[in-house]
């Protein structure tokens, strides 16, 4: 007798890519704007970005209506901080959060490849990338998605310090100016979206400095 | 009021039909510091008396935002206002999240006053002591509700509650035909000139009174208290003779007799304050 299996999975994957970048004084978010469903495509106009406070916003591909689950129930978590704290939740804080609302649903995960970007409570720019149930780390980049194992050797090779047992870990930032930052991004979706099926049609970029939040789109490959 | 024998358990009926303890709820409503509420068409304002215990100490909070369209003052035990004004957070937290959209005030006026009521019917608890002004825009306009400890709620052109509302209502009733038109600033005016008639010989100064407004196009939000205190200065509502100032809209100050006390004594019992 052969072990049962499920005629129906409770997940499906809409595919996409996801990139953050952390600057001395700013924080590049990136994702692309397609959303597909095997070798489908549901729309071509699909925002994977949330802010979720002042200085954090996040970026996750998988499983859409997972990722609005989690973007929805972390705004209700952040209003709840604020009426408590009487401020916005620092990206420290949120990132943590955003660990601990993973990892309380280890047993039926949100199907959610997340990055999380903004500045903290220095005015860095910081960078968190987790998994699926939320293991998470400050990095100074990070991708995330269908096309991330094309897009993090090219990140890898752009932006990794070359003795990384030399550095200290709090240096996780890059040295690129924020239009350096942009620039990088545009053509790493740009060459993603060559090879990957599931990356393309739009890219959506946030960025994030002393300023506030600034959005820039640019058009990519519809096929 | 007296003591009498019907008054110990919540869950006693007196033999007139009343029930003592809510009574008394409602009373330690008017023993506190004194809070007000207005409307207009777009806007809805909430003035309150912060009381400090001693010079020493903070005041106590008594005007708290529920949700951007929505902000309560309270008068009472200001511990009972904060665990309220908690559950009536996270109800519009919840509605918000399951329908995409405000949760309407007269809906959470409904809720708040349903739990005021339970704890008019078990023997192991007792009732809120504490008053509820909810200022609240929704769909359907500007709304001023006041919510009783008896689980008794009202719609409100204006509002007073606290010691000394008798003086604040009696200005009021004077104004409210006027309120519905009122501009934002002459309802923050009046809404002042409320709360310095129940400080009688006081000097109205922002030290004492804290104000919030949410309007159309404005989520609540507690006025700074440089803003209350330009308001204050330019109206010149304090007046070293103790005339009050020019009334928005008046002639020729009008004043009226003070209205008598809402009658405690034998009778229909008070349940609407």
């Amino acid at each position: 007798m052969t072990k049962q299996q499920a005629n129906w999975s409770p997940y499906d994957n809409n595919g996409g890519s996801c990139v953050a970048i952390a600057g001395a004084d700013y924080c590049v978010i990136a994702a692309d704007t397609r959303m597909s469903t095997g070798y489908n495509i549901l729309t071509r106009d699909y925002s994977k970005i949330t802010k979720l406070a002042d200085k954090c916003v996040m970026a996750s591909s998988g499983f859409q209506a997972d990722v609005k689950a989690l973007q929805k129930l972390l705004a209700a978590r952040h209003l709840i901080y604020q009426h408590q704290h009487n401020k916005q939740m620092g990206c420290p804080a949120m990132a943590q959060l955003l660990s601990n609302t993973l990892y309380y649903k280890r047993f039926f995960p949100y199907y959610s490849f997340n990055v999380l970007g903004g500045l903290d409570n220095e005015g860095k720019g910081c960078v968190y990338t987790y998994d699926a149930v939320g293991s998470y780390e400050r990095v100074g980049y990070s991708s995330q998605g269908s096309g991330s194992t094309l897009i993090m050797p090219f990140l890898d090779n752009q932006l990794k310090s070359p003795s990384p047992l030399l550095l200290p870990v709090q240096d996780a930032i890059t040295p690129l100016s924020e239009s350096e930052a942009v620039d990088l991004v545009k053509t790493v979706f740009a060459s993603a979206t060559e090879r990957d099926i599931y990356t393309g049609d739009k890219l959506e970029i946030v960025v994030l400095n002393a300023e506030g939040i600034q959005r820039e789109f640019m058009d990519l490959r519809k096929d | 009021m007296f003591r009498n024998q019907y008054d110990t358990d919540v869950t006693t009926w007196s033999p007139a039909g009343r029930l003592f303890q809510v009574e008394y709820a409602m009373e330690a409503v008017k023993q506190s510091s004194a809070a007000i509420g207005l409307r207009s068409k777009t806007h809805v304002v909430l003035a309150c008396v912060n009381k400090a215990s001693s010079e020493l100490s903070s005041h106590q909070k008594k005007i708290f935002k529920v949700d951007d369209h929505i902000g309560v003052a309270i008068a009472g035990l200001t511990a009972d206002g904060h665990v309220l004004s908690r559950y009536m957070r996270n109800e519009c937290i919840n509605y918000n999240f399951t329908y995409e959209s405000p949760l309407p005030v007269g809906r959470l006026v409904v809720q708040l006053a349903d739990k005021a009521q339970v704890c008019t019917q078990r023997s192991w608890k007792r009732s809120y002591g504490v008053g509820v002004l909810v200022a609240g825009l929704d769909e359907s306009g500007a709304h001023l509700y006041y919510n009783c400890p008896s689980g008794n709620y009202f719609e409100y052109q204006a509002f007073a509650i606290g010691s000394r509302w008798q003086a604040a209502m009696t200005y009021l009733e004077r104004r409210f035909e006027n309120f519905m038109d009122s501009s934002r600033e002459d309802l923050i005016k009046d809404a002042l000139i409320s709360v310095r008639e129940t400080l009688q010989e006081e000097k109205l100064q922002i030290s004492v009174c804290t104000v919030a407004v949410v309007g159309v196009g404005e989520p609540f939000h507690i006025l700074d208290q440089e803003t209350v205190r330009k308001l204050i200065d330019t109206f010149e509502i304090v007046r070293e003779d103790g005339s009050p100032a020019p009334e928005p809209g008046d002639a020729a100050p009008d004043l009226g007799e003070a209205a008598p006390a809402a009658a405690a004594e034998e009778g229909a019992a008070p349940m609407d304050i």
